[in-house]
């Protein structure tokens, strides 16, 4: 990037998250368009001001004479590396509790592509988490033309009957897994990316728990605090007359994300396949 | 490397560094009775830029009393003055570009006012009318002007810091001319984003002129229950940039501080640093009340170093004023 772009605008800076995330906003308080990378969201937090202080307020508190619209932040989060509590955190739902944040995550190459540019063109700031057991994982087509994915919409990538089961990032994999399962014992489920958190597609959910009468919501994050518990609040005051089941949650544990018990930790294809049949047969 | 460290001597028994190793000279140009000192090199001025400058050391002390009495009749919220730090605020802003961009900490509304923020501008703002450019968003005194250049204030302290570094380099990346200047105080540079920002700036090679008002408290803690150095000053050698101190009371020596700092920023793309050694002359905010940490002779003996008098005085002897 450096050879095709130039050291003046692909380049290194000293090891400073708020530092990185501060010089960001100004630089898209100047009119320029900034992409800020943090190594690991485990470590974007000594960033948490600049970017819930600042970032999110610019336009707002100015009276929208100054913003920093132009700013995109990309930064790995998640587990299933083995990097323990310091390189595996989701830490999404900090960031979809401030309004003036957009939050993205996208589920595969094709789609971080048209999200990322869609995200860098957005008039508003936007975090842009990628999943990064994705980075060797995952291998995909990605078209090689300019293509943008409309931010604020979720898709469904499966059409079903009797659950809706919604994700986003690297859990979509998941989800998917624990839902062919389900198809071999003849339940229909319903798949949905919501793929951004901030501000999210309620319509697209709440139609599809309307047909389907059940909901379950799969993420990373511990349960706690997490951004299912908001989607689970949502849809029960939209769909409360259609839904056949409790809204389900299955997510990370309650715990500093754990190094050798990871594999418990994570919501993973089996959690998520036993609590869809609990759903269905409750 | 060109960034390695500058050791060229080597020694074989254990010698440490102290704060007393770094020299660090203090600029003084006019003197309590409005001469200069001999020899001083003056900064580029004529009597149209003194006079706007005292204009707007007049107005700002005026806006000052008025509105904080205004807050003691509840008409408004909160104020904050800038009495007492007037030449370091107006002679640092006098020395900018209309297309320079000012990024305040809270305390300089005579920059805004310099730059021509009117009266009624002003009051829009502390009454949070539907004509304040913020849209009655924000506490009284948190002004911006994207006509002016004057970012929007920000209560967080010291996030302007790195951001004006970000500002600079998109200046850079323009082929602009220009300059940003961050205002902040010796309390908000005990902050992370003030090492941040200074750092990136002179690694990445920004043009801003960080400019620190060390004003003797940050809030009710005294400057030597903020730092153990040698003040403001010796972080900017340390963060490789051109360091300047300067009498924060002195018009002239703020304004050839800044005109030459801003020079060097420009020429060589790079920051440079101001430590202006001031005193908050008013309490910190309509919510303080100095009474509690510091002396009314301490006060009293910073009364006579006041800094618009002492331009006052060397408008006088130029000529360029009558004596009142």
């Amino acid at each position: 990037m450096q050879e095709q772009f130039g050291r003046d605008r692909c380049f290194n800076t000293p090891l400073t998250e708020q530092g990185i995330a501060g010089f960001a906003n100004g630089l898209a308080s100047y009119g320029m368009t900034a992409v800020a990378e943090i190594q690991f969201a485990d470590y974007i937090f000594p960033a948490f001001d600049q970017i819930v202080n600042e970032s999110a307020k610019f336009r707002y508190r100015s009276g929208n004479q100054f913003d920093v619209g132009g700013l995109t932040f990309r930064t790995p989060y998640g587990g299933g590396i083995a990097g323990g509590h310091y390189h595996s955190q989701s830490p999404e739902a900090y960031f979809t509790q401030t309004p003036g944040l957009k939050v993205v995550i996208p589920r595969n190459p094709e789609q971080a592509k048209g999200l990322l540019l869609a995200a860098i063109r957005d008039p508003n700031p936007v975090i842009f988490f990628e999943p990064k057991r994705l980075y060797r994982a995952s291998v995909g087509e990605v078209p090689a033309g300019d293509y943008q994915i409309e931010l604020g919409k979720a898709q469904v990538v499966k059409q079903g009957r009797d659950i809706t089961v919604l994700a986003w990032g690297a859990q979509m994999e998941i989800v998917e897994k624990a839902c062919e399962r389900a198809e071999k014992e003849g339940i229909s489920c319903e798949i949905i990316d919501l793929r951004t958190l901030a501000p999210w597609d309620v319509d697209t959910v709440a139609k599809s728990v309307t047909k389907t009468g059940r909901l379950l919501i799969n993420h990373e994050a511990p349960l706690t605090g997490g951004f299912a518990g908001e989607i689970a609040a949502t849809i029960q005051q939209e769909c409360f007359l259609s839904l056949e089941s409790p809204i389900s949650r299955v997510c990370g544990l309650d715990t500093p994300y754990p190094l050798i018990h990871e594999k418990e930790y994570m919501p993973d294809e089996l959690k998520t396949f036993e609590a869809i049949k609990a759903s269905v047969a409750f | 490397m060109s960034n390695a460290p500058l050791t060229n001597e080597t020694v074989h028994r254990v010698s440490f560094l102290d704060k007393a190793s770094l020299h660090i000279p203090i600029l003084r140009i006019l003197q309590a009775d409005g001469t200069t000192y001999e020899n001083a090199v003056l900064p580029v001025i004529d009597k149209t830029l003194a006079e706007k400058i005292f204009d707007t050391c007049v107005f700002t002390r005026v806006l000052d009393e008025r509105m904080l009495g205004a807050q003691r009749q509840g008409r408004i919220s909160f104020y904050m003055t800038c009495t007492g730090e007037e030449a370091s605020i107006v002679g640092s802003t006098a020395a900018l570009d209309k297309d320079d961009v000012i990024l305040a900490q809270y305390r300089e509304h005579a920059s805004l006012r310099y730059r021509g923020f009117s009266t009624e501008q002003f009051m829009n703002q502390m009454f949070s009318n539907e004509k304040d450019l913020g849209k009655g968003r924000q506490m009284p005194i948190h002004y911006g002007s994207r006509e002016l250049n004057y970012q929007t204030i920000s209560s967080p302290l010291a996030t302007q810091i790195p951001q004006a570094t970000g500002v600079a380099y998109g200046m850079k990346l323009q082929g602009k001319r220009n300059v940003a200047i961050c205002y902040f105080g010796e309390g908000a540079a005990s902050e992370g984003d003030f090492h941040a920002g200074l750092n990136m700036a002179a690694v990445l090679k920004a043009p801003v002129i960080f400019f620190c008002r060390n004003n003797g408290y940050a809030i009710s803690t005294p400057t030597e229950e903020q730092f153990a150095g040698n003040g403001i000053a010796s972080r900017g050698v340390g963060y490789g940039m051109h360091t300047i101190r300067v009498d924060g009371n002195d018009m002239l020596a703020v304004l050839a501080a800044t005109q030459q700092a801003r020079a060097h920023a420009i020429e060589h793309n790079a920051p440079v640093l101001i430590e202006a050694m001031t005193y908050r002359l008013g309490a910190h905010s309509s919510s303080d009340d100095p009474s509690g940490y510091r002396s009314k002779e301490e006060e009293a003996k910073w009364q006579q170093h006041d800094p618009v008098k002492r331009f006052k005085l060397w408008m006088i002897n130029k000529g360029w004023m009558q004596r009142s």
